[in-house]
């Protein structure tokens, strides 16, 4: 049985190409790995290796031809005394599939199926019944609680990162860990954060939970390639089949005069990843409920915290199993007047400004993303079309942001409910300087908020 | 820095100011303790080189031999159906190289330890033992593939039998690996993992990340670089100062092994000496498996940075599945037995081939799955 040798695609892109020359006649034995043409793509010569075994057939396109098509038979192979297996004749397979089989892309935009719609608002918090003792933590205590309460349930769990063994903690976030889990649990590595990160992303791949620490979120971008190459579409590329449950945190955002390699909010671009979950709480309960979340999710996290909030003192729940849900906001504070979305210290800067607003007579209504991936779109929309009138507050760059996408929402989503264009509120688009009048300027307060507000309300 | 309380400079520890320069009988622990480090890194060749080749039964040579021609047809119908544009984008083929897949995983505990790869994956996965029709279906992007369609030629895993992937970024596996084998450690499974990356991987600074902290805590794990020759394109002579990759361990005290990695016997007798090292707790070894891949990086180049000859020289003068079978023959193997073998896996390759081309794409709504576990 004469086996078929068809022009080969040779690239991904190759349609056609030149038979430039071959390198057997018919009547030729040839075995596998026999070289037995040159072929000129569209890139480059390549040579054209025989698979089977069998003498030369006829060649059926003349060496120097242009223009052959990928696919048309170029020669036959006459199969040798064994029997060509029954060599998947993929002619009809072929046919009806273009010949440069790019992903199959369908062909009518209708037929795809919308992403599957976001749910529905549910309780943004869990219940917490009147009458519930509060605590004052700081966000510190509350985060190593959050660690501390979640390793004593999992072993799985473990956290690992520079300083945050022995020395307790650059910022003192992991303090007292070591001394409850020991040294196998908590793990002061080397200073090398792409290695560790990987580390982290293999063994949460193997069944593991860590957390990784970054010292500051400026340090991750040594470790971006495992949080966004590794971590983040391992579950997508294995078709659901290897998780990786890892959580990545550590203070993001300015802190206070340490420059421009310190001082970055790096929520915008893990947010743009599918894949990821990117979290960025506020106040001390919610960094305690949403660590808790993100430790027990199936997700690898990005857990942004904040270096200038660490020391401030919240009321959290005395609860025995204080939980947030991923992916909520909560309304800080309510007002009938404007919406403010914001997140992480922005805030703290949002309730100043909204204090001093009340008192013009500008009722606030703050929302709080605490997630930014997946965003609440619905909360955010279901306060505009209370208010009618937007303005985001982020502590980062203007360009390519929180606030860009938030506005996009209300554009896409909100548009019957603007009364006035959205405005955002964002840090000067400049590297944080050093000089303290000069990133006095360049960052966001109260005063601008107001401004902004004023403006959306006309007044 | 970050503006933390103290600087990122490590306390001088008095274990590195080593005595050792004073003089030279000087029998401190410290001095000790280097001479036995210095010694180790040596001592996994010095067992190698006293008795170099495994000593197969004629059932596990069989096997091996198996083996090796089953990654090598599979690779050669792989190239067959790009060609046809039944595979698409990258695929990187692993002829050639089949003896250190073979040699190695077949000292290792399938489902026990774990293996991790790059992206020219697929012989490490024969290896294995996965199924080659849900290989050759991931290969040519269908829902019964084993990634469901969605991973491709170089993103492929099977946490069933512990292999990790499958990754396409070159290098990341090895911190990933290395991941893998703390893993082991932190459940102290008694698993080792099996790290394989390039001559051109090796360069990366990641390696030397994962390395460091490999043998600090010293982690399960076995790293193997698979020296081609080439990087893509790139010569080893022309991206590497050192080019005797096994010594690239010694700055983090880590035991390297030059192997002949076209010969599987030597290739898994040195796994034998490397697992029996890792499994008694002393941490990583380097491994360098000296190999040829005959065929182009990938699919869409040329290799005209080396010449036919080479190519020709290595497949005709040191091609492990020809020695195999060499082997076989001296073994008193009939040549029918052979054939008889060759005549099985090229029908198991066959069906593999249709039943790729005949599985249906994946389902549209595909698209949306698996992008996150959890639903929020």
């Amino acid at each position: 049985m004469a086996i078929e040798l068809k022009m080969p695609a040779l690239s991904p892109t190759m349609e056609e190409g030149t038979l430039a020359k071959w390198l057997v006649k018919p009547g030729d034995a040839v075995k596998s790995g026999d070289i037995i043409a040159e072929i000129e793509t569209d890139k480059a010569t390549m040579e054209f290796e025989a698979v089977d075994e069998g003498v030369m057939g006829a060649l059926m396109v003349a060496e120097g031809t242009e223009g052959v098509k990928v696919g048309t038979v170029i020669a036959t192979i006459q199969g040798d005394n064994e029997p060509a297996a029954p060599v998947a004749e993929p002619a009809a397979t072929a046919e009806v599939e273009p010949a440069i089989s790019h992903a199959p892309v369908p062909s009518a935009p209708a037929q795809v199926p919308s992403a599957p719609a976001a749910a529905a608002t549910s309780q943004s918090n869990p219940v917490v019944p009147a009458g519930t003792a509060m605590t004052s933590n700081t966000v510190r205590e509350a985060l190593r609680d959050a660690m501390a309460e979640e390793m004593r349930a999992d072993d799985r769990i473990f956290v690992m990162g520079e300083e945050v063994a022995e020395y307790q903690g650059a910022y003192k976030v992991t303090q007292g860990l070591l001394e409850e889990f020991g040294p196998r649990r908590v793990i002061d590595t080397p200073i090398t954060e792409y290695g560790f990160a990987g580390i982290g992303a293999g063994a949460a791949m193997g069944g593991l939970r860590p957390i990784v620490e970054f010292m500051t979120f400026n340090f991750a971008l040594q470790a971006i390639d495992h949080i966004i190459n590794s971590a983040a579409k391992t579950n997508y590329m294995s078709g659901g089949q290897m998780r990786c449950p890892i959580v990545f945190r550590g203070p993001n955002g300015a802190a206070s005069r340490v420059g421009a390699q310190h001082s970055q909010n790096f929520a915008p671009w893990y947010a743009s990843v599918p894949g990821l979950i990117v979290i960025a709480p506020y106040d001390a309960a919610d960094a305690k409920g949403l660590l808790k979340a993100a430790i027990r999710s199936e997700d690898p996290v990005i857990f942004l915290e904040n270096e200038l909030v660490y020391g401030r003192s919240f009321d959290v729940p005395q609860i025995e199993d204080w939980v947030l849900p991923i992916g909520k906001a909560r309304i800080v504070r309510p007002g009938h007047d404007v919406t403010i979305v914001t997140y992480s210290i922005g805030v703290g800067l949002a309730l100043e400004a909204a204090a001093i607003l009340a008192g013009e007579g500008i009722e606030a209504e703050i929302v709080d993303l605490r997630t930014l991936r997946p965003l609440d779109k619905a909360a955010v929309l279901e306060s505009l079309a209370r208010t009618n009138r937007m303005v985001v507050v982020e502590e980062g760059f203007p360009v390519c942001s929180i606030a860009s996408e938030i506005i996009a929402v209300a554009m896409e989503e909100g548009f019957d409910d603007l009364d006035a264009p959205v405005l955002r509120v964002c840090n000067e688009d400049v590297p944080l300087p050093y000089a303290a009048n000069l990133e006095r300027a360049a960052l966001i307060n109260a005063a601008r908020i107001i401004a902004a507000v004023k403006k959306v309300c006309y007044r | 820095m970050a503006k933390s309380a103290t600087p990122r400079t490590a306390k001088p520890s008095p274990a590195s100011a080593s005595p050792a320069a004073a003089g030279a009988k000087d029998l401190s622990p410290e001095t000790v303790a280097d001479d036995e480090a210095a010694f180790a890194l040596r001592s996994l060749q010095s067992a190698l080189a006293n008795n170099t080749r495994y000593d197969a039964s004629d059932a596990e040579m069989l096997k091996f031999y198996e083996q090796m021609v089953l990654i090598r047809r599979f690779e050669e119908k792989a190239g067959q159906l790009y060609g046809l544009g039944l595979i698409g984008g990258f695929c990187h083929l692993y002829i050639g190289q089949e003896a250190v897949a073979v040699g190695l995983q077949s000292a290792l505990s399938e489902g026990h330890d774990s293996v991790i790869t790059g992206y020219r994956d697929h012989g490490h996965m024969l290896a294995y033992g996965i199924d080659p029709k849900l290989i050759m279906a991931e290969l040519t992007g269908r829902s019964a593939g084993i990634s469901r369609g969605k991973g491709g030629s170089m993103h492929m895993f099977s946490t069933e039998h512990k292999f990790f992937g499958g990754h396409g970024i070159v290098g990341a596996q090895v911190p990933l690996g290395t991941g893998l084998a703390f893993g082991h450690k932190y459940r102290g499974d008694g698993g080792v993992c099996l790290a394989y990356f390039g001559d051109g991987a090796a360069n990366q600074g990641q390696v030397y990340e994962a390395f460091n902290m490999a043998a600090l805590w010293k982690l399960p794990i076995i790293f193997v670089i698979e020296n081609n020759g080439y990087a893509m394109g790139t010569s080893v002579k022309r991206g590497s100062a050192e080019t005797h990759f096994y010594r690239r361990g010694t700055g983090f005290r880590i035991p390297g092994m030059d192997v002949n990695g076209m010969d599987v016997l030597e290739v898994r007798q040195a796994a034998e000496v490397a697992l029996a090292y890792v499994r008694a707790g002393n941490g990583p070894v380097l491994m360098e498996m000296t190999t040829y891949r005959y065929r182009g990086h990938s699919m869409s180049d040329p290799a005209k940075y080396r010449s036919r000859e080479e190519v020709q020289e290595m497949r005709d003068k040191h091609d492990a599945i020809e020695a195999a079978k060499q082997d076989l023959l001296k073994r008193g193997v009939s040549e029918d037995r052979i054939k008889e073998i060759d005549k099985r896996i090229r029908q198991i390759v066959a069906e593999a081939a249709d039943f790729a081309e005949s599985s249906a794409e994946p389902a549209l709504a595909e698209l949306y799955t698996d992008v996150l576990v959890e639903t929020y």
